[in-house]
């Protein structure tokens, strides 16, 4: 085929994404009086993708977060969750019932600090059952066995299972955390910087432990991290937020090794290099 | 002649904010084309935009002009202008790379690494662990490190897994950057027939090689970046 015969069938580069987004976002904007917390924001999340949101602290990321999983409500904008048949709805429109059922279900929400996100006086095996008792699981056998698989799939022995997170360490209450919210197989999972707070060499455990679920399950994150070695490592696209807009979208790799925006260029210049 | 991928007039800049805004152009005017079964060579001293090149086509890069088209799943896409989940799929199935430095994973094993584009195809594990094996063993990397991550290893058993990592798959396309620069000579020999290998198998590539010996012996085409050098056509 000669170049000017390649160049007539040339496809535009943005084409016909077949598959339809799972989560979209458009206009988000939260304000705390005249404060602005985050300002339009859009983007969309598909199937199986992993998107960071970076930004320094106090640049809105953890409040798009808690607007886009509806723990907050959003002062304009809208948020559609496509469900597993396909049927996309608005998620601040839903009743409060079918929203309470889909953070149960369908989506999980991973707390930087475990204690947030777990029962701190149930045992282990409990906090990783309670997620599978409320989608209607009854069988005590069925939910310990399952317990403790998920138990080993994050790496926590199975004779931990009895003792409550109290006794955990910081690393192994965040892996209790992760199991607690994928045991009942959720296609979304927003986190909140999920390894903040840890030891480098427990974080680096948990990243691993992270990839290889995401990949095996093939879920959708949405993590919010201000560390963009966590993004770069978790992460397949990347926003970057300030004061409360986004400011560069796109790649992680790209923003990363070819950052435009100034904003960026000073994000990624201050990493500090060992 | 079959023709896998077509640049028409790249450009690239890099504009340094922390530097006040100072612009520091790259490469322009870079045209060339790829074609299936042959290797092609970016020629030119250190510092020309060699590397940039390959970036760019691997959508690493942004550019700031012109096109580059892909032959991707029977349709010809436009990578300057693809947008970022485009660019990961033309990765997966497409244009491999094989960077010229390794960026090791805490706690992947050395197998895992080198399989993993394989897998995230849909190749089960076992099929995608032998086959990483028997690269590692073409390439006189110790059975020891297998199971190991690299990041402890030395340049040279870094890179050779990183070699494995890019030729594992039968992507079309396959970049390479400076594949041989930390290996000896027995294992610079091994890269050659691999890439040999991939050039009977019909794939289009695109190397960067400093060593003489390697770039003669699987060279068909040198491109010299030099004559796109930036300002040059400006000025």
């Amino acid at each position: 085929m000669s170049t000017a015969e390649l160049m007539e069938t040339v496809q535009p580069g943005v084409d016909d994404q077949a598959e339809a987004a799972l989560l979209k976002v458009e206009g988000l904007t939260r304000v705390y009086g005249d404060r602005i917390g985050c300002a339009d924001v859009s983007f969309s999340v598909w199937p199986g993708e992993v998107l960071a949101i970076v930004g320094e602290s106090g640049s809105g990321k953890t409040t798009l977060l808690n607007c886009i999983s509806s723990r907050l409500t959003p002062t304009c904008g809208t948020v559609h969750y496509r469900s597993g048949d396909g049927v996309s709805s608005d998620i601040f429109k839903m009743s409060e019932a079918n929203r309470r059922r889909l953070m149960r279900t369908d989506w999980g929400f991973v707390h930087q600090n475990p204690i947030d996100g777990l029962r701190m006086t149930v045992s282990a095996g409990a906090n990783v059952g309670e997620r599978l008792m409320a989608v209607g699981d009854r069988h005590y056998g069925n939910i310990r066995q399952t317990a403790i698989e998920w138990l080993g799939r994050v790496e926590i022995d199975a004779d931990r299972i009895d003792d409550q997170p109290r006794a955990f360490s910081g690393g192994m209450r965040q892996r209790l955390q992760i199991a607690r919210n994928l045991v009942t197989g959720p296609r979304l999972v927003f986190m909140d910087e999920p390894t903040g707070g840890l030891d480098v060499s427990v974080q680096a455990r948990l990243l691993d432990l992270l990839r290889g679920l995401v990949s095996d399950l093939g879920l959708a994150v949405i993590v919010v991290t201000h560390d963009l070695a966590v993004a770069r490592l978790l992460s397949d696209r990347m926003i970057v937020m300030k004061q409360g807009r986004v400011i560069e979208a796109g790649l992680t790799d790209r923003l990363l090794d070819d950052p435009r925006a100034p904003y960026t260029q000073l994000l990624v210049s201050s990493i500090l290099q060992v | 002649m079959n023709t896998f991928l077509v640049a028409s007039d790249v450009r690239k800049t890099f504009v340094m904010h922390m530097r006040g805004g100072v612009e520091l152009p790259v490469v322009a005017n870079v045209s060339f084309s790829l074609e299936a079964g042959r290797c092609a060579v970016l020629g030119g001293p250190s510092g020309i935009g060699k590397s940039s090149i390959l970036k760019m086509l691997y959508g690493n890069y942004g550019c700031d002009g012109g096109q580059i088209l892909v032959s991707h799943r029977g349709r010809h896409v436009d990578i300057v202008s693809a947008d970022p989940r485009k660019v990961l799929e033309i990765r997966r199935d497409t244009i491999g790379y094989v960077s010229q430095f390794l960026r090791a994973m805490p706690r992947v094993p050395a197998l895992d690494v080198a399989a993993e584009p394989l897998m995230i195809r849909g190749v089960g594990r076992e099929t995608a662990h032998a086959k990483a094996q028997s690269l590692f063993a073409r390439l006189n990397l110790p059975e020891r490190l297998w199971s190991l991550p690299p990041a402890t290893f030395s340049g040279g058993e870094q890179q050779r897994v990183n070699i494995a990592r890019g030729f594992i798959t039968d992507h079309p396309v396959l970049l390479l950057d400076e594949p041989t620069a930390s290996l000896d000579a027995a294992n610079r020999e091994v890269v050659t027939e691999l890439i040999t290998e991939k050039k009977a198998a019909g794939v289009a590539l695109l190397g960067i090689f400093h060593d003489h010996d390697v770039r003669r012996a699987v060279a068909d085409q040198i491109i010299d970046v030099s004559a796109f050098a930036a300002g040059k056509s400006a000025a």
